[in-house]
């Protein structure tokens, strides 16, 4: 072999980070060669159909599926009662506090339901569409309880109760009192004492994560070991919480997530019927796949958001910030599912933003309702606080008469103060929003359409303008694991990766950073090929396999590059340190002696002597010749646990036009200018932004989970939850400023969820500063054209909307379940 | 069970399927074809969007039998070989795609716009795939990807073509190269 | 979700689809495009034992110049509707209303008489055609009817056309004069229905508007003509103030139901608005 050649003259090859790389995925995917979960056929395997409660509560006093067990194709049914002995509870991993009151879980309702849409029979049958015909054919009777449906009337003393074993409907008190852990001065104090004083109470709607790829679940029983495809975020979390739930040895079942059709944390969960496919298929002894249709998913997965915020700011005259004080109602749904409780709590630090709060008080009460649960949802509690602050800090500036950004300024961090720890606590990282804030202000034509928004008003035209206003930053790069303890969370926050050197010199990378959609396979290879100074094309990225990487945390709060790239970049080194004593031995050199760039160890002062990383591959495999002492393999792996999290930041700006005749609003111009620390390919980055802003702005203006007073879900098809499409939203005018994380090697902060947490206040903001001056201060989300007609005209803040599902199809709203018919309507034609 | 004479893809199948067999499920089901996806029930998302006898449908509002006789064209039956569609293309190059789920349906809805306007603005794609939902990408780089398509099936970004450009001889190892023109490599 | 089982049958031609539907018994389907029908079905809000599926009914689909009117088949594509010469120059508003319909792939299979005969209130062409005064051409075992757009929407979902009968043709009066056309559609994301749409049909004379027809879409269960507004615009003067205050007028006689888009008062609201629009647009102001 050729260990030693000439390599003078060979150029240093490009770099890799901040290349815009177009995507290794994209093969597939443009092409239909794809993995999706529900594309899975195996042999003699089965179709589930879910029966489901139609009823928002009562009890189950009778269940006769006699009738669908003698079905054509059918070969069981079962009931609650057949798994109540081994279906245990679905799992949360997050007690927020030690007192909190979890009802337990289980995958399918026994003797009560708590909402609609839970899971009461299951039928197995040959067929997909057996399976479905058999579900009419069973007849549950329910004796029904009062629903509760509102947070406010739930926490009432003699209200109804979700669970009836259960003292209240609240299930914890969560605090953080800046005072009381010695972050911050006392809080009742600044606010007795301040000169100014602004109250509000903000409305999260209900969201629901409405990922397009609907979820699918197959489980191959072989033996005593079980193979689970799902179509989820998280395959090691739910491998380790499949096993603790079903009693299946932990290494006796793998997990894959093949191609994940997006998740946007409506993926971060371990589902009933993840858990039913694994119970029936070691009942039955044969494969099993259940794939929702879109109105199941819409009911059934989990949702996002639905807090009521009430918060109080003070400051002083000149418009100094004084405390901050925040009480939370959080609609924890009917259950406890993965991380319930934790999503508000994980926003209870970002309160603050990016301003020098001296005091600050965060409470927040989890309350069950006849719901489905809610849970992580893209930004998941960072997009609640952001938008709290950044919408009082528009009504602070309002009550003094200031300038909204004049006001922000006076308050915000400044760039020499970085590290700033907040009175949350927290050690913001780095950052400049001065910087990010010119840049977007000149991205916008801030001047121009101040000007446009002064005519406009002056000629009392019906169309008005407005700018709105949403400087954020976020805690991302979920997360130093000591942290997560400190915080009662069930598990750490690291994340693995390995590096496998193949005799041909090709590069695999395992990484236990799940992706559903992001990239993973394009970025790691940039990575790679910059530190190990091989090929993009030599590397291949391998995930979602519990068999192949068996150690991860997977894909969720913008932690991906963060963690799992770090960890990637540190097997990297080890891959170099172990291959440099390789290369020392051949190259009879010392180490020391040794440099390591573009993919070759050369020995300095010796021109021509050199080998490449590749070719110590091929020698270690061979093993011919190495030093003693070591193992033959240069092959590599590590962990990456933060200390910290990092904080990306922005300025998002938003012109928004509303025709107080129709209360219409149409986004006129959107700019927004985020660091997010290094950018390892701005393509990736861009798009990221981009679709979150997408759902920032579809919070904004369109979506919303609407229950009927019997707790029905009438948003349960896209005719009626509205995600936006192309002509729907605008175009984009985004860019970046870079100050490069200090916690991590790469000097990420992370991209996921910048744009869907900073967009939503921007919009309103925005909406809120066209009309303010016809006397509207507040209009709730969405922004739907009667609630902002009705802001302007009556008053208010546009108030509750008709709960009746739109008229379309004929009232097409499926308030029933899956498979229940009502009566056929009149339908003669079509549109 | 009726049988029906189905030409997908450039290859003729003959099958019995129910009536009520949506024409996305023989496809998935029974042809294999599992490149188109289904995501909704009520013809809102578009991801199942094939052709039908040159038109794009939405193939999970089509009964199979409907098919019978004529000719449907899914993703999987775009490229020539290694060829990729220009617009296929495209979505690669303007990274017009992230969980890549509607991309199936948003290229074939795309394609059918193209036919009826060759020189879309940007208006006019945002229009023209009102039918189709992507939840990762907020639109803006598959309006990209679609304009950018379409120059190349003009004949060039000038618009002065004749749109009678070849598919792209450009496979998915190919184009993994150079930054995107649109997006500034950090420096 | 895949719909619960059903016949089905595929006539060639008329005679067919009537014996077709008499032999389907009592709770057979016409299908169109079926673009509403099988997503109905699909979610099984809709179950019928046969379908009668018109596609391959020949002498159904396309538009034709019949001296004084032209004549659009039932079968006819929304697609079909928005390249065709005679809808562009004869009756424009009815490509505008239906170049509004759901999406282009939807526009590729539904029809132009299917979403008449489906009479969804919320639906765009029947307002159209209310204003047009189209006429609808209905055929059944005892023969042909042809029945005023005035007579046709009875009630929700529900039209003049019986059991047993199909809609085969809808003719559309050429119109004479200095005529302009409006289709005023307001709704929340880009393939949605009509929260209100009003379709406005105006005829100005030396200044004035001389006669004006007005339809709603979704103001009540079936599509209405806004005749308070008709009345008032009549030999109105053809300004900003006369319009407005005519159409002013838009919610009387109105019963529009209560939903998550909006509730009642406001689609009065809107009506008003977009009344104003549609009529100002037609008139040329």
């Amino acid at each position: 072999m050729t260990a030693v050649e000439d390599r003078t003259g060979t150029p240093a090859p490009e770099k890799e980070i901040g290349k815009a790389r177009r995507r290794k995925e994209d093969a597939r995917l443009i092409t239909g060669r794809t993995t999706w979960t529900d594309n899975t056929v195996l042999p003699g395997m089965l179709h589930l159909a879910v029966v489901r409660s139609p009823v928002a509560h009562a009890r189950i006093t009778n269940v006769d599926v006699s009738a669908a067990r003698e079905a054509p194709g059918v070969v069981a049914v079962y009931t609650g009662q057949d798994f109540a002995e081994e279906q245990g509870s679905l799992p949360c991993a997050w007690p927020v506090t030690p007192d909190m009151v979890n009802p337990g879980h289980p995958s399918i309702a026994v003797d009560q339901v708590n909402h609609v849409g839970e899971a009461v029979a299951i039928i197995v049958a040959r067929s997909k569409t057996a399976a479905q015909d058999a579900v009419e054919l069973t007849d549950i009777d329910y004796e029904l309880l009062p629903v509760v449906l509102d947070m406010e009337q739930a926490v009432q003393d003699g209200a109804d109760l979700v669970h009836d074993q259960l003292e209240s409907n609240t299930s914890y008190h969560f605090v953080f009192d800046a005072g009381e852990m010695g972050t911050g001065g006392d809080t009742e104090q600044a606010f007795s004492g301040a000169d100014v004083v602004v109250s509000r109470r903000f409305v999260q709607q209900r969201l629901i994560p409405a990922f397009m790829e609907p979820r699918s679940v197959v489980v191959q029983p072989q033996g005593d070991n079980y193979t689970m495809w799902s179509s989820t975020q998280v395959p090691h979390i739910l491998r380790v919480m499949a096993a603790m739930v079903t009693g299946i040895p932990e290494h006796k079942l793998r997990v894959i997530a093949p191609d994940v059709g997006g998740g946007f944390g409506g993926k971060l969960q371990v589902n009933p019927e993840e858990i039913l496919c694994l119970l029936i298929a070691r009942r039955l002894g044969k494969p099993v796949k259940w794939t929702e249709t879109r109105s199941e998913s819409l009911m059934t997965a989990h949702h996002g958001r639905d807090q009521v915020q009430f918060v109080d700011i003070a400051a002083d005259r000149e418009g100094h910030v004084k405390g901050l004080r925040v009480r939370l109602l959080a609609d924890m749904g009917a259950y406890l599912r993965l991380i319930t409780p934790g999503v508000p709590a994980l926003g209870a630090f970002m309160y603050p933003g990016i301003y020098k709060f001296p005091a600050y008080r965060f409470e927040c009460d989890g309350v069950f309702t006849n719901k489905v649960p809610t849970d992580a949802y893209r930004g998941a509690g960072r997009p609640e606080a952001t938008f709290a602050i950044e919408r009082i800090m528009d009504e602070l500036a309002v009550e003094l008469g200031m300038d909204p950004m004049e006001l922000r300024r006076k308050n915000w961090i400044d760039a020499a103060e970085f590290p700033f720890t907040t009175v949350a606590g927290l050690a913001y990282d780095s950052g400049d929003y001065e910087t990010a804030t010119q840049q977007a202000l000149e991205l916008l034509g801030y001047d121009e359409l101040r000007a446009e928004q002064q005519q406009r008003r002056e000629s009392n035209d019906p169309v008005q303008l407005g700018i709105g206003i949403s400087t954020f930053t976020e805690m991302c790069g979920l997360a130093p694991s000591r942290v997560l303890g400190s915080l009662s969370f069930g598990a750490g926050g690291w994340e693995s990766a390995s590096i496998r050197m193949l005799p041909t010199g090709k590069v695999e990378v395992v990484t236990g950073s799940t992706p559903h959609g992001q990239g993973h396979e394009t970025a790691w290879s940039q990575l790679v090929a910059d530190s190990l100074g091989v090929p993009f094309e030599d590397v291949e990225v391998l995930h979602g396999d519990t068999a192949i990487s068996p150690r991860g945390l997977d894909t969720y709060g913008s932690r991906s590059l963060v963690v799992g790239g770090s960890a990637v970049v540190k097997a990297a080194d080890k891959v170099i340190a172990k291959a440099r004593k390789i290369a020392a031995h051949l190259l009879e050199a010392s180490e020391d002696d040794l440099d390591f760039s573009g993919g070759t160890f050369s020995v300095r002062g010796t021109p021509g002597a050199g080998i490449s990383i590749q070719e110590i591959a091929l020698a270690i495999f061979a093993a011919h010749d190495y030093p003693e002492g070591i193992e033959p393999s240069i092959d590599a792996e590590a962990t990456f646990d933060p200390e910290n999290f990092s904080f990306p930041h922005g300025t998002h700006l938003c012109a928004m036009e509303v025709d107080t005749d129709t209360g219409f609003v149409k986004i006129r111009k959107y700019a927004c200018v985020d660091d997010i620390g290094t950018i390892v390919n701005p393509l990736i980055v861009e798009g990221q932004i981009h679709g979150g802003l997408a759902q920032g702005i579809a919070q904004a203006l369109y979506e919303e989970a609407i229950y009927d007073a019997d707790g029905n879900l009438t948003t349960g098809t896209f005719v009626d939850y509205l995600v936006p499409s192309a002509a729907d939203l605008p175009h984009f005018d985004t860019g970046n400023t870079v100050h490069t994380a200090p916690g991590n090697p790469i000097g990420a902060k992370g991209v996921g969820e910048a744009g869907c947490i900073a967009s939503t206040p921007a919009v309103v903001n925005a909406a809120l500063d066209a009309v303010r001056h016809l006397g509207v201060s507040d209009i709730r989300m969405p922004l739907t054209p009667e609630r902002v007609w009705r802001a302007i005209h009556q008053g208010g803040d546009g108030g509750d909307r008709a709960a009746a599902g739109s008229n379309a199809y004929g009232g097409a709203q499926t308030e029933t379940t899956a498979g229940v018919s009502t009566d056929a309507s009149s339908l003669g034609g079509d549109r | 069970m009726t049988p029906i004479t189905v030409r997908v893809d450039d290859a003729s199948y003959t099958d019995d399927v129910e009536p009520r067999t949506l024409l996305v499920h023989y496809l998935r089901e029974q042809l294999g074809k599992v490149g188109t996806v289904v995501g909704c029930d009520t013809s809102n998302c578009g991801a199942c969007t094939v052709h039908l006898d040159g038109e794009a449908v939405k193939s999970c509002t089509v009964l199979a039998i409907q098919a019978d006789g004529c000719e449907v064209t899914t993703i999987e039956g775009l490229a020539r070989g290694a060829e990729l569609h220009p617009v296929q293309k495209a979505f690669h190059e303007m990274h017009g795609l992230q969980c890549g789920y509607c991309t199936p349906g948003m290229i074939m809805a795309s394609i059918d716009l193209l036919k009826d306007n060759p020189d879309p603005s940007d208006d006019e794609v945002r229009e023209g795939i009102e039918g189709n939902l992507c939840r990762c990408t907020g639109y803006q780089n598959i309006v990209r990807a679609v304009r950018s398509a379409a120059a190349e099936m003009r004949g060039g970004s000038d618009g002065t073509g004749d749109g009678s450009v070849p598919p792209a001889s450009v496979s998915p190892a190919v184009v993994d190269t150079a930054a995107a023109p649109h997006v500034a490599a950090q420096s | 979700m895949i719909p619960a089982p059903f016949a089905y049958a595929r006539p060639t031609t008329v005679d067919e689809a009537l014996q077709a539907l008499a032999a389907g018994g009592e709770d057979v389907k016409v299908m169109a495009g079926g673009q509403s029908l099988i997503p109905v079905m699909r979610l099984r809000l809709a179950a019928p034992e046969t379908v009668v599926d018109l596609s391959k009914v020949e002498g159904l689909r396309g538009v034709r110049d019949d001296g004084d009117a032209i004549v659009i088949g039932a079968m006819t594509t929304h697609s079909d509707v928005l390249s065709d010469p005679l809808i562009a120059e004869h009756a424009p508003l009815i490509a505008e209303a239906t170049g509004t319909v759901a999406d282009r792939q939807v526009r590729h299979r539904g029809t132009f008489g299917g979403a008449l005969v489906h009479a969804d209130p919320a639906g765009d062409l029947p307002a159209v055609a209310l204003a047009l005064d189209a006429e609808f051409v209905v055929v059944g075992p005892s023969g042909q009817r042809t029945v005023p757009a005035s007579e046709f929407f009875v009630d929700y979902l529900t039209t003049a056309v019986g059991e047993g009968e199909l809609l085969v043709e809808v003719r559309v009066p050429k119109l004479a004069g200095e005529w302009g056309m409006r289709y005023e559609k307001f709704n929340r994301v880009a393939q949605a229905w009509s929260i209100v749409a009003v379709a406005a049909v105006v005829r100005r004379e030396n200044g004035r508007i001389a006669e004006a027809r007005i339809g709603l879409t979704n103001m009540g269960p079936t599509p209405l003509r806004a005749r308070a507004v008709e009345e008032a615009l009549a030999g109105a003067e053809a300004t900003p103030d006369a319009v407005g205050a005519a159409a002013a007028r838009a919610a009387e006689g109105t019963e529009p139901s209560s939903d998550l888009n909006a509730q009642a008062d406001y689609r009065q609201h809107l009506a008003t608005v977009l009344t104003r629009r549609a009529v100002s647009a037609a008139a040329g102001l």
